[in-house]
């Protein structure tokens, strides 16, 4: 037993604790994020300030301009090419989103398996998505050439292929291959929407599949197994286990995709620069076009904060879904 | 895992795999092919009867010539690469010492902040660059490297706090907590650390800020206006086309040699790159 | 080394509050174990002191200096963390070395401290390896030496040995033990363990909801816990407790249930007067329940065995008694059936009564 000695006990003494700003999690956290709220408010903030000014006023390249209200945008609601744009953007963003999850998935699927050199293909596949877009993006244009197109010339000997295939039955075909294969893939208005999208899919794909395939590998194959074994088919196992299971990633993947894709730049850029006719433009090239090409400032920054809402809505409504799917 | 028979193995997953592989890869040999043919063999119509596109017996190097001659591709390495250089390391500095704070300390508006840096990560740079070229203009950074090391910064430092903040949360607390009772400040059980404990997520963060850098374009398109100023992406655009008439073979050997070392330097940290990558679209 | 004088502290996160007043005076060279049940802020209190919360409300004392106020950093404590908390990015060497270098001290000090550290604890073949080559007995080890390297004021320890596995925990619990024994540092140490509790600690503060139950040395614990929660809490396998009316009869105080009918110890007779007519909780431990041999009747109720499991040391019967449940730890030798009912006699010495509705001990 410790007995309790009756002690003097000196009055408590409370030290005056140095000042140490630093030691203060406010003060700190003031510190750290400085450089970043500088930064961000000096080339995002201002901007977007500066961008909704632009728009509302008459600005073009070297020219102050004035107050004109919403008259760059009720401007926009008559032109014809306006309509086109928005048209072209939601069928572009939607085509090559369904594409690029399909087909992502399905890569992904494939990669979970487990097989030789697979660290090397899964390396090598991230390749569309690191190489540069641009420099990346020529190399398609290449071959979608109207006269030296490779793809033109693989349709051709597919087409061969077929007809001699179908001549040992003594079939004949109507037009000759070569007639067949001439797609002017650039240079028509539907083949070229087809072009740029075959390209965002192209360059989109491997992104899909590496983060829906980090998704998968959370997924633990006694799953799987335990449905197997409950008798489920290799597809409903998918469908019950693995695509559930896979949502929650699987939406902020498309969320990501659905935004970069929506304000797409480069391909276009570089593969038609919107034409023919304007048929492919996106609002970031047409925006390019407006405010740079023609030098109209204040117009091209109201064609791509017209984005802003359409964007906003899609992420509002995405973050709502994904609380939902990750709350259930 | 399940198997059935071989020829399934086949049907369902060699035979898919290749054809993904094929076009996924084709591109790029197609770039390669092109740089090293030339002209005379270049230029030929797809409907002649012996076109051999695959391969050539007289491989050259005019194309690679011409670039390295004629224009200043060399420079334009350079600028890309000094801009991706600065605008990542300025990027991993502000994004590690936002991403240490909010998820690290408790402070008002922590969360609110948390926000604001997540929204601005989903801001396209397509959105704002016409008002930033009028800003950049104003700042007389127009036609400087710094236009584009300075607003670099806007997509990357979101990004660079976004994953930290991921990296920091599953380090345990009371490794710096113990760093403080042992003695240390705030500050020094960062440095000490944290951070170095967070390094494969710092270095994740980099490697994918770079590749991001080198890879912009529309920025790079606007600010920049003379010829040696110029990053690869832009340079390749505006000097190897002289109005309709595209240089095919020195635009390859552009696109490849530009590619050239970000695809290096991603070989190096293939799997930094990729958790960066999954990290990036974790919530 | 210093005494530690916690003076009515809580502490409030946003809405909840998870302590509420917690009033402890720790004697110099004392080893005080804080157990309670999980989420009772047990680990809330040990931060505080650390400094690693706020204190909402009190004073914190450690010497003679109110630390309130101070970082971590100047309290000249240190401490043991549940999960080892080693730098990962460190030999053991540096781990152990942090401390010493953040204060400054010269490379010889350094290595002179360490190295009689790492003698005591037995890890100087593994000063040169990275923490996660280490197994968790030696990672223990390595986080005990980081904390005595410095020879600070105080040693608190926050679950140091939960991550172990039963054995080690054992082995381990002995050599914290002796470490102390060794070097008298004012330790705090927080468990949740009860056995952690009575093994290590000088004095032991048993906790509930941020709130001081009981304090005293282990045995004041075990023999008069000051409540039903204490009586409940310290003891395995834990005190049986049973529902009774206490009823007064010709000077003879009586606990009576439906199932039993056992007569007061004379010590609590008069106190238990007081509650006559009332109901009041009946507590015995299950040692203390013995096989009747006849010879007190006025102690003797019925019971049905349900299981018994033979441990070798004895035999544990897991007991129908009424509608209840009790627990009773018998010799090795007695032979009973599952399904038997079998006689059983309470030892008036040590029988407890608690307050039915107040749970305090009578
Ligand atoms: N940072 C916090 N914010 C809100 N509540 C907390 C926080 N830390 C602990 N609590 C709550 O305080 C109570 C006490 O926690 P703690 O001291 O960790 O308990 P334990 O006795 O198990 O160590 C718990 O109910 C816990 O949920
Ligand atoms: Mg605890």
């Amino acid at each position: 037993m410790v007995a309790t000695a009756v002690q003097t006990v000196p009055a408590p003494h409370t030290p005056e604790p140095r000042w140490r700003p630093l030691e203060n999690e406010g003060w700190l956290a003031l510190v750290l994020l400085l450089p970043t709220l500088v930064l961000l408010g000096l080339f995002i903030a201002y901007p977007f300030v500066r961008g909704i000014l632009l728009s509302v006023s008459s600005s073009r390249v070297g020219v102050p301009g004035e107050w004109v209200g919403f008259a760059n945008f009720t401007r926009l609601l008559s032109d014809p090419i306006f309509y086109m744009v928005v048209r072209n953007t939601v069928w572009y963003t939607f085509i090559t989103t369904i594409f690029k999850l399909a087909l992502g998935l399905w890569l992904a699927l494939l990669l979970n398996r487990n097989f030789r050199f697979k660290a090397f293909t899964r390396a090598f596949i991230l390749l569309p998505f690191i190489i540069p877009t641009v420099l990346s993006t020529f190399a398609w244009k290449w071959m979608f050439d109207p006269t030296f197109s490779v793809l033109n010339w693989f349709i051709m000997k597919m087409c061969q292929w077929k007809v001699s295939f179908f001549g040992l039955f003594g079939i004949e075909p109507a037009t000759s291959c070569v007639v067949q294969a001439q797609f002017n893939w650039l240079g028509d208005a539907d083949l070229a929407m087809w072009a740029i999208i075959i390209v965002n899919i192209w360059r989109g794909v491997p992104f899909f599949a590496i983060s829906l395939l980090a998704g998968l590998q959370t997924i633990s194959p006694d799953l799987a197994e335990a449905a197997a074994i409950d008798g489920a088919k290799p597809l409903q196992r998918f469908w019950y286990i693995t695509w559930p299971l896979l949502l929650p990633v699987t939406m902020v993947v498309v969320l990501f995709s659905v935004i970069q894709t929506f304000a797409d730049f480069q391909i276009v850029y570089v593969m038609t620069g919107g034409g023919p006719a304007n048929a492919t433009h996106l609002f970031a090239t047409y925006a390019y076009q407006m405010g740079v090409g023609t030098g109209l400032l204040s117009q091209g920054a109201a064609i791509s904060l017209a984005m802003f809402p359409i964007l906003f809505g899609i992420v509002i409504v995405q973050l709502l879904y994904i609380r939902r799917v990750e709350t259930r | 895992m399940i198997e059935g028979a071989i020829w399934r193995k086949w049907v369902y997953f060699y035979l898919p795999l290749a054809l993904f592989l094929l076009f996924l890869l084709f591109p790029f040999y197609w770039m390669v092919i092109t740089t090293f043919r030339p002209d005379n063999e270049l230029y030929i119509a797809w409907r002649r009867p012996n076109y051999a596109p695959f391969w050539t017996w007289n491989p050259t190097l005019d194309h690679i010539k011409f670039l390295f001659r004629e224009t200043a591709f060399l420079t334009w390495l350079w600028n890309t690469m000094f801009i991706a250089l600065c605008s990542t390391v300025i990027s991993l500095f502000c994004g590690v010492l936002a991403g240490y704070a909010l998820s690290r300390l408790n402070f008002p508006f922590a969360g609110s902040l948390g926000t604001m840096i997540f929204v601005t990560y989903l801001v396209p740079q397509t959105l704002l660059f016409i008002p930033l070229s009028d800003i950049i203009r104003n700042y007389r950074l127009g036609d400087t490297p710094w236009s584009l090391i300075l607003t670099y910064p806007t997509f990357l430092i979101p990004f660079c706090t976004w994953l930290m903040m991921g990296f920091f949360k599953s380090i345990p607390k009371e490794l710096e907590e113990c760093a403080r009772i042992d003695g240390a400040s705030r500050l020094k059980a960062m440095f000490y650390i944290i951070l170095p404990v967070a390094v494969p997520g710092i270095l994740s963060a980099g490697i994918f800020a770079f590749t991001l850098s080198w890879n912009e374009f529309i920025y790079a398109l606007v600010f920049l206006s003379s010829p040696e100023q110029k990053t690869v992406p832009v340079g390749v655009v505006s000097e190897l086309i002289r109005g309709d008439v595209f240089f095919w073979g020195a635009l390859m050997a552009g696109a490849l040699l530009g590619s050239i070392p970000v695809a290096i330097a991603y070989s190096f940290f293939v799997e930094h790159y990729v958790s960066g990558l999954t990290g990036s679209v974790k919530g | 080394m210093a005494n530690v004088s916690i003076r009515k502290i809580h502490k409030h996160y946003a809405d909840f509050h998870a302590v509420k007043g917690v009033s402890l005076e720790i004697k110099d060279k004392e080893f005080v174990v804080l157990v309670g049940p999980s989420g009772c802020g047990k680990t809330t209190t040990l931060r505080m002191v650390a400094g690693l919360e706020s204190i909402t409300e009190g004073d914190i004392l450690i010497g003679n200096t109110v630390v309130n106020n101070l970082p971590p950093m100047d309290r000249d404590i240190a401490m043991v963390f549940q999960n080892y908390a080693l730098y990962p990015h460190m030999s053991v060497f540096d781990n152990m070395a942090f401390g010493l270098k953040m204060r400054k001290f010269d490379k010889a000090e350094i290595k002179k401290r360490v190295d009689n550290a790492a003698d005591i604890l037995g890890i100087t073949d593994h000063l040169t390896r990275k923490p996660r080559m280490l197994s968790g007995g030696q990672r223990q080890r390595v986080a005990l030496g980081r904390a005595i390297v410095r020879n600070p004021q105080v040693f608190l320890f926050d679950e140091p040995l939960s991550n172990l596995d039963a054995k080690l925990r054992v082995q381990m619990r002995v050599e914290i033990k002796k470490l102390h024994q060794r070097l008298s540092t004012t330790s705090i140490y927080v468990t949740h363990d009860q056995i952690e509790a009575m093994t290590l600690g000088d004095r032991v503060v048993v906790m509930k909801d941020g709130l001081i139950q009981q304090v005293g040395e282990p045995l004041e614990l075990y023999n008069t816990p000051a409540n039903k929660y204490v009586a409940g809490f310290i003891g395995s396998p834990a005190m049986n407790f049973a529902n009774v009316t206490i009823k007064t009869e010709n000077g003879a105080v009586w606990a009576e249930s439906p199932a039993m009918r056992i007569r007061a110890p004379e010590r609590l007779a008069a106190r238990l007067a007081a509650h006559d007519g009332k109901p009041a909780v009946i507590g015995i431990r299950p040692e203390d329940l013995l096989m009747a041999n006849g010879t007190s009747p006025e102690l003797t109720f019925t019971a049905g065995v349900e299981v018994a499991e033979q441990l070798g040391s004895e035999i544990l019967l897991d007991l129908k008694v009424g509608t209840g449940a009790m627990v009773a730890s018998v010799e090795p030798t007695v032979r009973v059936k599952p399904g038997e009912a079998i006689q059983l006699t309470m030892n008036p010495e040590r029988m407890h009564f608690f307050d039915a509705k107040t749970e305090a001990a009578i």
